[in-house]
């Protein structure tokens, strides 16, 4: 079912993670994958790794569902690898007809499949434990300082989250349009390309329309409510960064300081 | 006779694995006869839509089975989308699956999916807009152009139009006024009274429901709870108004005037049987 996606789910919890400030967990994820970028070594990885398996550790987030949201992405994976697996110039280990593999090859693929995974199960952990809400109050407060050179982050911040908050209707809308042309015999599945594309007019035409028929609510709601924009708006929730906070941001530094050690060591 | 279509030990499991898992329904056993008009009931939430989605297949069971002519409808890829055909189901809020140009080629979706020659094709539409009450100027209109109820039964026309030899419906009626949901209740029972074909109706009005359907099954937490005639169902007031449902007001008001001291049947539903109920009294009382 396509509802079954977790993708950029949130799993709400009361874990220390939840429970952090979004800009500190923003923040902190820009620091992983800033640390993840240049580190190079084994060791490095490895630091990171564990780091990692602590933080999912805490969060409550089971394995089961970050695999099944590494699902989709498998492709990409195994596709990269290969490519550095064997594209990657060096001394050959084995070579036979054109094909060579060589030391830094499987390095290289080893490094890529370790940094994608570990970036998506970084990104995952973000979206997993805090609400698109949170997350797109984090990146106002985060980027309000560009309102001075004329950014309007509120309103981009504002568009951000109606279309998080949208996400999960459309994928429930569409798996109903769905149901309902199914039952009226259509069939998704089958046929070639063409085929396929034409067979997804009565699933996508009903989903435009209501999508602009909810837009269009939206705005009339929003305009009821007096909505104008951001300036001389109050928050319900304001973001306050606790003692907690201070000590996550030093734990990223540090983390980034060792990996940076190690990175430098060469090992 | 056998059931046309039957359901074993049925039970589905949502978003497994995840935190959300949710077990909708728990062991359905259900039967349908052949010719047979079944209301289901229950309240939001208890089951009743995924329960007859799997009556067409759209949702494979966690485990159980459907059978349909007593066959295991997910014995073959083939089957399934067999029973999709013959198993007709309109959806809640259906109008919202629209998406043809005109009228007439949305409810040709269904039928031209089933591979009819046009003239078939042609004849079941206008066959399905006549049951519904849709005039046939309209058919060449843009489905968008349509009122809310009249979208409404343009869609339900595009079910029937491929014959099923069952038709449920999900709250058919949901969101209309009372003219609209009269003409909808209306058509869809002579339908079933034409085409003799086996209807199941969810919905959460009792009035309705009580004045079309032969047995009524009662859906709670995934659950069926009670299974019998409407008579049998509404005499157990209590036990409906527990899980949060209502006897039709004619039956309260019924129940009421039992209470008072007169001498009712306490398996009236309708207002139609009240007034009979009622007069007959008052002529009783007046011969006495
Ligand atoms: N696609 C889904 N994914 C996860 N849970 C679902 C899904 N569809 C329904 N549920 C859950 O399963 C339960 C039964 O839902 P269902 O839609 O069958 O109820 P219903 O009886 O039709 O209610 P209503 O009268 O409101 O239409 C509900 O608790 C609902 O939250
Ligand atoms: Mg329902």
């Amino acid at each position: 079912m396509l509802r079954d996606i977790t993708l950029g789910q949130f799993f709400p919890g009361k874990t220390l993670i939840h429970n952090l400030d979004p800009r500190t967990k923003l923040i902190f994820t820009v620091i992983y994958f800033v640390a993840l970028f240049i580190s190079g070594s084994f060791v490095s990885y490895a630091i990171i790794l564990v780091f990692l398996s602590v933080c999912i550790t805490i969060s409550h987030i089971r394995l089961k569902v970050i695999m099944k949201g590494m699902k989709p992405l498998l492709i990409i994976i195994v596709m990269t690898s290969i490519l550095n697996l064997f594209y990657t110039k060096g001394e050959p280990i084995v070579s036979f007809w054109i094909i060579k593999l060589t030391y830094e090859g499987i390095r290289n693929a080893l490094f890529m499949i370790l940094r994608i995974f570990l970036l998506i199960t970084g990104t995952f952990l973000l979206t997993y434990t805090t609400s698109p809400m949170q997350l797109t109050d984090g990146l106002e407060s985060l980027l309000s300082p560009l309102k001075k050179i004329k950014v309007p982050v509120h309103e981009l911040s504002m568009m951000m989250s109606i279309a998080l908050r949208f996400i999960p209707t459309l994928i429930e809308e569409t798996d109903k349009i769905m149901s309902a042309q199914k039952a009226r015999g259509a069939d998704f599945e089958t046929g070639n390309l063409i085929q396929k594309a034409k067979a997804m007019l009565p699933l996508l035409i009903p989903l435009f329309i209501s999508a602009f028929r909810r837009a269009d609510e939206l705005a009339v709601a929003m305009e009821c409510r007096c909505y104008h924009g951001g300036a001389g708006r109050t928050k319900l929730k304001r973001l306050v960064m606790k003692n907690r906070d201070f000590l996550a941001l030093m734990a990223g530094a540090v983390l980034f300081g060792i990996t940076l050690l190690f990175n430098s060591l060469g090992i | 006779m056998a059931p046309i279509i039957k359901t074993e030990k049925l039970n589905h499991l949502y978003s497994a694995g995840t935190p959300f898992e949710r077990l909708a329904i728990k062991d359905i056993d259900f039967e349908a006869e052949q010719g047979e008009f079944i209301g289901i009931i229950g309240h939001t939430g208890s089951g009743k839509s995924t329960f007859i989605q799997h009556l067409n297949g759209l949702l494979k069971p966690t485990s159980g089975k459907v059978l349909f002519n007593d066959t295991d409808i997910w014995e073959s890829k083939a089957y399934v989308r067999d029973v999709r055909f013959k198993v007709g189901l309109v959806f809640q809020y259906p109008e919202y699956q629209l998406f043809e140009e005109t009228v007439y080629k949305d409810i040709a979706f269904g039928p031209k999916n089933m591979r009819l020659t046009e003239n078939e094709i042609d004849l079941r539409v206008h066959e399905a807009a006549d049951f519904v009450g849709i005039e046939h100027e309209l058919l060449d209109k843009s489905p968008f152009e349509l009122s809310g109820g009249q979208k409404r039964r343009i869609a339900i026309a595009g079910v029937i139009a491929m014959r099923p030899d069952i038709l449920i419906l999900d709250e058919p009626t949901a969101g209309l006024d009372p003219r609209g949901r009269d003409m909808i209740i209306g058509n869809i029972r002579s339908y079933h009274e034409k085409m003799k074909s086996t209807v199941i109706l969810v919905t959460h009005n009792m009035e309705e429901i009580a004045r079309s359907v032969q047995r009524l099954v009662v859906f709670e937490s995934g659950s069926i709870l009670m299974n019998g005639t409407p008579a049998e169902i509404f005499m157990q007031g209590d036990k409906l108004q527990k899980i949060g449902l209502a006897v039709p007001e004619i039956t309260r008001v019924i129940m009421r005037l039992r209470e008072l001291g007169l001498p009712l049947n306490p398996s009236i539903f309708t207002v139609e049987q009240a007034t009979e109920a009622l007069l007959n009294l008052k002529g009783g009382r007046k011969r006495a």
